[in-house]
């Protein structure tokens, strides 16, 4: 099939940050001390069972960057191909028929009748009301009735047993990988792996992959027949629109973020280190930028982006590219006025760090300002840039979550977990409750977010000389803490 | 005698790293009521375990795994928690080291040491009030009447530490464990503590554990003394026995490494490496490895104790019957190990300093106005030559470390001279001092904070090297290409000159102890050869053995090198081991200044002869300071009228009120500011 591709705003960003993390890695793995401190980050097991879960997100959101507009069917009159106005990405081909199988309105998970009675009429042609029949959903079946849990549970057992398949290979490969590495018999890796003395803790990825992969096998098994997990009010498989909500939250969540920590790097540093007047300008500007509610703030400035846009509507090609620029401004918005907290945080962190006798040590030295600032103030602040952005990552999918209450977060033809709670809560006071959409949206964001959270936290030790040792002592203590006890217990009898 | 605190076979572990640590190790002693037994060792020892352990204090991690602790006859190690909580604060009382740390910030004095009446003598709210301000007078806290109902950042050190013990004290407890009482204090303030715990403990009849590593405290204080190593007690002996003939080599070997006078012109004995690891399991004598007179047996067989008088025991293969005759008499050959006679060389002025002050602004109010200035240093004038070391002595507040900041430019001077090779660094521009920052560097107090924990040695070397480097290639990039060392070379030199193998420029800061870290921190002075070098405290945070090595390591160097030496401090014995010259500061100017031997021969000052006598000495008999302070360090925010030190000077005159004396010339090279003697008539 011809295509167009199309690189949208933030779709570039996300290229460049891919790459900026890409050319990372690569100097990491040049440098034997730097590859020495991440390593330890494999080392952790809750660490690397978050990073199987964030992988399996980050891949949902790459697919879904990658965008094309399709060609249609027929072509201008000199023979060139005419592009769909509709853009896709590669997430939405892989899903096509979850994509395209728009119900009516409301049903449940796995439901092959909608969720309200209506009339209609039947072949005959009398009137009935009652709960109709799902276009797509279990439309395959002939007695939904009696066929559809036997149905699901043998689509849904199929599934899981691909899974299975796919994991038990993947298991035998890594395996083998790992044999190969360390030139050792096949039989004694997996006993290790199963034993959990391997560096890496294997076992810990495995038993995550095992939980993902069947889950994943049984709902790409389900999913052309069924709604897994229901439908929203105009018909939309929220599976689908759970997943399309991945990457706006990925880009809420990291563009922000890296938009807003030049600001507070930079200014919260400087106001630290250099104290004076330069304190006083950071410190009055936060302040003030503070004291001004960021909602109102967000809103005026989101106001006139869409005045602009709705003023202009000839430079925008698409829906798409439309509602992408305004994700874009949304992102540039929120990092605008959310760079405060962490600002005010490096410069207290500097302000103590400044005291410290290696600063004046290398000012004894005459190093110049900027040496000092990036070699020994800003590898001591790292781990509080890094807990602050992850805190801000899952605050920030919140924050649109509220901004697309009000009505000023992003495109409303834009799918998000903030447009998606958003709709579900209006259904929760409704009899019966719709609960579906929003547990999807609370489930897929909740997994997210624990997960850069606990990766987070992985990657703060490994990479903090003074925390590695507190850490290997609090696991020590906890393993050794029965044979404590029982010596404790020595203690008491007469001696 | 029957003993009122009797320890058996005490072993406490610490679940830390990657092995149990045995951090107590079969301790046992008793202590008579009334009695002052002190507990001397190193940091790391289980010294303070050893005292937790009988508070059953310890932390999550440890545990008492074997022994008994008898109180009285009660067994601690069999109460309840809650019976444990009648023997605290009633039958033991505890002092701690920081008394910043010690007392709640936002309690009143009052209110603390109500807690503890409250919970042990039930007294009702007037009596207790009555009895608060008793034990307060009773610690020597002026109007105490008044401030006690103040909160504890509006009392000093001293009086924050008399006030931790008056805590101790509110339950009357029959032993008072005293953990470094003293370290943080000033010596003037620890003469002003030890009087007052001497005092205490001749009217309460109280026993005191008292753990320290100082041994001029230990000689001050105790009655009885037992050396702690590695988790285990190596020598007990009475005060006099341990003082006049230290058995264990330990002991032998801690006394050789104080510094003091006698040993100007030697090398300080070192007690090589470091304590063991207590995770291990020990087979032979756990100071085998650092000792000098270790016999064959030492490393497979545990020592068992023998007694070489009365109720002299220590834990040596030495004294075993049969192997008396391989015991030498301390003082080995190794002490009598003399310093290279130094490079002769014509000594030139190389540091001048005239006038110099240093005022911080006070500003309040809205508008930031200035209303008045720390003078944290205040007209302070001296040189240097080159390969000479002037000390700055003086207590904790007096400005010292302004001073040496202030010559590195790290502080800009309010106004005053300071000239480097006649090149004056005050009103230099930015760049001309980059290119001269090279010969003068600085090594700081707190080996911990002194390197960036971010990066590697290699790179913390390399960084003063590369700053130095680019000012110099601008100006001699020919000289650049012939030959020079590559920088690895020069790193590796670099760590052999101050003692560290050269595989350790790969690791970071914190795989190294205390004593590396501050060769780390000498070994990145040295990399830009430096022709002075300003010590601040550069041994202060470090045990006795540790401290002689830097010692010794430092005057090689300036033997080696010809280095000049501002080496600031407080520790007396240090001063008298190292300097040339010693100038006394007192709330931000010099009041003494002289030759080595002039001034602590013949200290004119009545501060000075207040700071030397207050020095705890290490003798035979038992001294006792004869010239005890009153009062603290006022703040030089608002310094007395005239001689700043005459509210706390005993031969104060009507004149000191008046006006601050001139300098009266003792002989050529040894000036004092005080009224007593005749004065210069122009300034």
């Amino acid at each position: 099939m011809p295509v167009s591709p199309i690189i949208l705003w933030t779709d570039a960003l996300i290229y460049l940050f891919v790459i900026a993390v890409l050319l990372l890695i690569g100097h990491v793995r040049r440098h034997e001390h730097l590859l020495a401190s991440w390593r330890r980050v494999g080392h952790s097991a809750s660490g690397m069972s978050a990073l199987t879960l964030l992988l399996f997100f980050l891949t949902t959101g790459l697919l879904d960057t990658v965008h094309f507009r399709p060609a249609l069917d027929h072509t201008t009159e000199d023979g060139r191909p005419i592009y769909s106005v509709e853009v896709l990405s590669v997430l939405d081909i892989l899903v096509t028929p979850i994509r395209i199988q728009v119900e009516k309105t409301y049903s449940a998970p796995l439901a092959a009748h909608l969720y309200a009675k209506e009339t209609f009429e039947l072949p005959d042609g009398t009137p009935v009301r009652d709960f109709a029949r799902l276009q797509y959903g279990g439309a395959h079946l002939q007695d939904p009735a009696a066929e559809r849990i036997p149905d699901i549970v043998s689509r849904g057992g199929t599934g899981i047993l691909y899974g299975l398949l796919i994991w038990c290979s993947l298991a035998a490969g890594l395996t083998g990988w790992l044999s190969h590495r360390h030139r050792q018999s096949y039989r004694n890796t997996l006993i290790d792996i199963r034993r959990r003395t391997t560096e890496m803790p294997w076992y810990a990825v495995l038993l995550t992959l095992l939980t993902l992969l069947p889950l994943i096998g049984a709902v790409a098994m389900l999913a052309p027949h069924y709604h897994v997990l229901g439908t929203d009010k105009v018909g939309q498989d929220i599976l689908y629109q759970s997943l399309k909500s991945i990457r706006v939250a990925l880009v809420i969540g990291t563009l922000t973020s890296f938009i807003m920590l030049p600001f507070a790097l930079l200014l919260g540093i400087m106001a630290g280190y250099f104290r004076g007047w330069v304190d006083d300008v950071i410190q009055y500007l936060y302040t003030t930028l503070n004291s001004i509610p960021s909602v109102l703030l967000i809103a005026a400035a989101v106001m006139m982006m869409q005045v602009y846009i709705e003023t202009h509507p000839d430079i925008f090609e698409t829906v798409a590219s439309r509602a992408d620029l305004r994700l874009l401004f949304l992102c540039i918005i929120l990092g605008i006025t959310s760079w405060t907290g962490l600002c005010r945080l490096l410069r207290g962190e500097t302000m103590k760090l400044r005291e410290l006798e290696y600063i004046q040590a290398a000012h004894a030295f005459g190093v110049s300002h900027w040496r000092i600032i990036t070699r020994h103030i800003l590898p001591n602040v790292m781990h509080i840039v890094l807990i602050a952005t992850v805190m801000d990552f899952s605050g920030l999918v919140l924050a649109e979550a509220v901004l697309s209450y009000v009505g000023v977060g992003v495109d409303p033809s834009m799918i998000s977990f903030g447009t998606m709670i958003n709709a579900a809560r209006l259904e929760m006071a409704r009899e019966p409750m719709v609960w579906w959409a929003l547990l999807a949206a609370f489930g897929f964001m909740f997994t997210l977010v624990l997960s850069a959270n606990l990766f987070a936290d992985a990657v703060q030790n490994a990479l903090d000389p003074r925390n590695r040792t507190h850490k290997q002592r609090t696991r020590t203590f906890s393993r050794t803490k029965t044979t404590a006890a029982a010596s404790g217990d020595k203690t008491s009898q007469p001696s | 005698m029957s003993a009122l605190l009797e320890i058996e076979q005490l072993k406490t572990v610490l679940y830390t790293g990657d092995a149990p640590v045995r951090a107590v190790d079969g301790v046992s002693l008793a202590i008579a009521p009334g009695e002052t037994f002190a507990l001397l060792g190193e940091s790391g020892c289980g010294k303070s375990m050893t005292a937790l352990s009988i508070m059953r204090l310890l932390p999550d991690a440890g545990e008492i795994v074997a022994g008994t602790i008898r109180i009285g006859g009660i067994d601690l190690l069999r109460l309840p928690e809650t019976g444990m909580r009648t023997i605290r604060g009633k039958r033991i009382g505890m002092i701690f080291q920081e008394p910043m740390l010690s007392l709640n910030p936002v309690m009143t004095i009052a209110e603390q040491i109500e807690e503890v009446l409250k919970r042990h003598l039930h007294l009702s709210k007037t009596a207790a009030q009555q009895r608060i301000r008793e034990l307060l007078e009773h610690v020597g806290i002026p109007d105490a009447a008044h401030r006690m109902h103040e909160y504890p950042f509006q009392f000093s050190g001293g009086m924050k530490q008399r006030a931790m013990i008056a805590m101790a004290l509110a339950g009357e407890p029959e032993l008072l464990i005293a953990d470094e009482p003293t370290t943080a204090l000033d010596v003037t303030i620890q003469a002003q503590v030890l009087e007052l715990m001497r005092q205490i403990q001749k009217r309460n009849h109280m026993a005191i554990l008292l753990i320290t590593h100082d041994l001029g405290v230990v000689a001050e204080m105790a009655q009885r003394v037992a050396v702690m190593y590695a988790g285990e007690i190596v020598e007990m002996a009475s005060r006099d026995d341990f003082f006049n003939r230290p058995a264990h080599p330990y002991s032998q070997q801690l006394f050789a490494s104080l510094p003091n006078k006698q040993k100007r012109d030697r090398a300080l004995a070192v007690i090589q490496g470091n304590v063991p690891s207590l995770a291990q399991q020990f087979t032979g004598c756990r100071f085998a490895d650092r000792c000098n007179q270790a016999l064959p047996h030492c490393r497979d067989t545990i020592p068992q104790w023998h007694t070489t008088g009365d109720n002299h025991q220590v834990r040596c293969h030495l004294f075993a019957p049969e192997s008396a005759n391989h015991r030498q008499t301390p003082r080995t050959s190794q002490l009598s190990e003399t310093l290279p006679a130094s490079r002769v060389a014509e000594p030139a002025m190389l540091l001048q300093v005239n006038e110099l002050a240093v005022h911080f602004p006070i500003r309040t109010g809205l508008l930031k106005r200035v209303t008045g200035h720390v003078k944290a240093v205040d007209g302070v004038s001296f040189n240097i030559s080159t390969g000479k070391t002037l000390a700055l002595v003086g207590e904790s507040g007096c400005g010292k470390t302004t001073i040496g900041k202030s010559i590195l430019q790290l502080i800009r001077p309010t106004h005053g001279s300071v000239r480097f090779r006649n090149q004056e660094l005050i009103t230099i521009q930015r760049g001309q001092l980059r290119q001269l920052r090279s010969q003068f560097q600085i090594i700081f107090q707190d080996p911990y904070a002194s390197l960036n924990p971010r990066m590697r040695i290699f790179e913390i070397l390399e960084e003063g090297m590369n700053a130095l480097h680019d000012s110099r290639s601008r100006n001699l990039s020919a000289h650049h290409q012939d030959g020079e060392l590559s920088k690895t070379q020069q790193i590796d030199m670099l760590l052999q000159r101050v003692g560290l193998p050269a595989e350790v420029k790969w690791r970071f800061p914190h795989e190294f102890s205390g004593g590396q870290r501050q060769r780390i921190a000498i070994a990145r002075a040295l990399a830009v050869n430096p022709e002075l070098l300003v010590c601040d405290e550069p041994t202060s945070a470090l045990d006795v053995s540790v401290q002689a090595q830097i010692l010794n390591l430092l005057k090689s160097l300036q033997k080696n090198l010809g280095l000049a030496f501002l080496f600031i401090t407080h520790n007396i014995a240090v001063v008298e081991y190292l300097a040339d010259e010693v100038a006394v500061m007192y709330l931000g100017r010099i009041v003494e200044h002289g030759h080595i031997d002039e001034v602590m021969n013949n200290p004119k000052h009545p501060y000075t002869q207040a700071l030397l006598s207050s020095v705890p000495k290490i003798t035979a008999e038992p001294v006792h300071a004869g010239m005890i302070l009153k009062g603290d360090l006022p703040s030089p925010a608002a310094p007395p009228t005239g001689c700043h030190f005459h509210p706390r000077c005993p031969k104060a005159m009507p004149v000191c009120r008046e006006k601050y004396p001139l300098a009266s010339i003792i002989s050529n090279t040894h000036t004092t500011h005080c009224h007593l003697y005749p004065q210069e008539q122009h300034s």
